[in-house]
């Protein structure tokens, strides 16, 4: 939804913590980042499996400042399930596993990311013997609506030639 | 009705046990040397001449195949390929007109089709519940519900796997000191290799994929169609990168009428797939009654005996 002054709306869905005063802490960085909170809408009693409280918010931010957004929040701990349904509520884990470091990782990275439509929004890297060992990856992919199948493929794809095991979400690609 | 029950094993071995609590006679029972026959026989008797002297009987297969009993219940180690001798045990009874109950996963995973043209010809059934899932009742609640009208079913069918990876997961442990934990407490085989390289879940996913595509007319599979990949490569250092997230990883089993495809997966850590330990759970989609979750044990003598004896309990007199 974007208007004539370049202010678009945008919606998130978070996960807070069920303690005093989460909610206000989760809302800060909105301001913050010069967004504008036009709602925040929160069923009662309704709790993820892990025990966190679902919340959605609608927020007004100017031309190219959501992304501060999203980044502050996050910054401040707090859980973006979705933000924008369209882009990042596609987001997906990959997990890789062998010998990602001897395979260029960096190289693996840039090929999943040539995919144009998929990015990595988040890696974290575990190689508990040493970088010429056995390592595991943990990613982090957005993928636009309806393109995570494509992008999993790619994933799949280059995993058997780098002889890597993937294991995938298991939401995805149905 | 009157049993005879193939193989000796702690399937074959509890259903020969609890037969009578089910109001049942078992009229011979079979190990892979030689048969011990009675009407009925003293099963008591005959498991413990196999405990001391490691025989059952003596009696040639042959006579106990032909002999007067309403259901042969097939409990030999399941055989990849060919199926045998489970198959031609079926087979045998089936061209007598007697019902089979089978326990073994090689010949419904395997030689679906060639059974299926066996039955057709018998007046005798087929019944496999106890092949998939152990005691959760997947076969029946699938034919329940109407295999056509079933799109999938996935789940946790491997109690060894799944224990090792709740293992690694929870206490940081290696894959193979888990695994030498699982062999001393007998939750793993001496090889484990059919557990943990995803063989054993895909014939149960197999046995399902075929129950799905003959309801809508499509050619059985066998184990050579399924996608499958195991969790022995598997770092524990990856389990805990999932962890850090709230996933987890579960060798799944994901079979539908177009396949199977069987390899470890993220779950959501509190999700409904994520049973721990030993435990098995099949989550069935349809088209009308939503997504059913049946978990329990999948393994186990007296447990996948109960699902044999239900089987036999279903089965028509003869």
């Amino acid at each position: 939804m974007s208007r004539p002054d370049g202010v678009t709306t945008h919606t998130l869905r978070l996960e807070l913590v069920d303690e005093p005063g989460e909610l206000a802490a989760a809302l800060d960085p909105i301001a913050e980042n010069g967004g504008n909170l036009l709602s925040v809408f929160h069923e009662r009693g309704s709790r993820t499996p892990g025990g966190r409280i679902p919340v959605e918010v609608a927020v007004d931010c100017p031309a190219g400042k959501f992304e501060d957004v999203v980044d502050g929040l996050r910054e401040q701990g707090v859980t973006v399930v979705a933000a924008d349904e369209e882009y990042y509520g596609e987001a997906f884990r990959v997990l890789l596993t062998g010998h990602l470091v001897d395979t260029d990782l960096s190289g693996t990275l840039r090929e999943i990311e040539n995919e144009s439509t998929v990015s990595v929004e988040e890696l974290s890297l575990t190689a508990p013997d040493g970088v010429e060992a056995i390592s595991s990856a943990y990613l982090r992919l957005g993928a636009r609506s309806g393109e995570r199948g494509a992008a999993l493929d790619r994933v799949r794809e280059i995993a058997e030639r780098k002889d890597l095991i993937v294991v995938e979400p298991l939401e995805v690609g149905e | 009705m009157r049993l005879a029950v193939m193989g000796v094993g702690a399937v074959g071995r509890a259903v020969a046990e609890l037969a009578g609590q089910y109001g049942h006679d078992v009229i011979g029972l079979a190990d892979s040397t030689g048969a011990a026959m009675g009407d009925p026989l003293d099963i008591e008797e005959a498991l413990a001449r196999k405990q001391e002297t490691g025989v059952v009987g003596e009696r040639p297969h042959e006579e106990l195949l032909a002999a007067d009993y309403d259901v042969l219940v097939e409990a030999t180690p399941t055989t990849l390929g060919d199926a045998e001798p489970g198959f031609s045990n079926a087979a045998a009874a089936l061209s007598r007109d007697r019902h089979v109950v089978l326990a073994n996963k090689g010949p419904v995973a395997e030689r679906y089709a060639d059974l299926r043209a066996a039955v057709e010809e018998s007046a005798g059934e087929l019944r496999f519940e106890a092949t998939v899932g152990g005691a959760i009742p997947a076969v029946r609640t699938v034919e329940d519900l109407g295999p056509e009208r079933v799109d999938r079913v996935r789940g946790v069918l491997n109690g060894t796997a799944n224990f090792v990876l709740t293992r690694m997961a929870a206490e940081g442990l290696g894959y193979d000191h888990v695994l030498a934990e699982a062999q001393e407490l007998g939750v793993a085989e001496a090889d484990p290799s059919f557990d943990v390289d995803g063989t054993d879940a895909a014939l149960k996913g197999v046995i399902v994929a075929n129950v799905l595509r003959e309801a809508r007319g499509e050619e059985a599979l066998s184990l050579a169609d399924a996608d499958v990949t195991g969790i022995d490569e598997l770092p524990t250092s990856a389990l805990s990168l999932a962890g850090e997230d709230g996933r987890t990883v579960r060798l799944i089993v994901d079979a539908s009428a177009s396949g199977v495809r069987v390899g470890p997966r993220l779950v959501p850590e509190n999700g409904t797939l994520a049973v721990t330990g030993t435990q098995n759970i099949v989550q069935i989609e349809t088209g009308h009654a939503g997504r059913l979750n049946l978990s329990g044990r999948g393994a186990g003598g007296a447990e996948t005996a109960s699902a044999v004896l239900a089987d036999v309990g279903r089965l028509p007199p003869r």
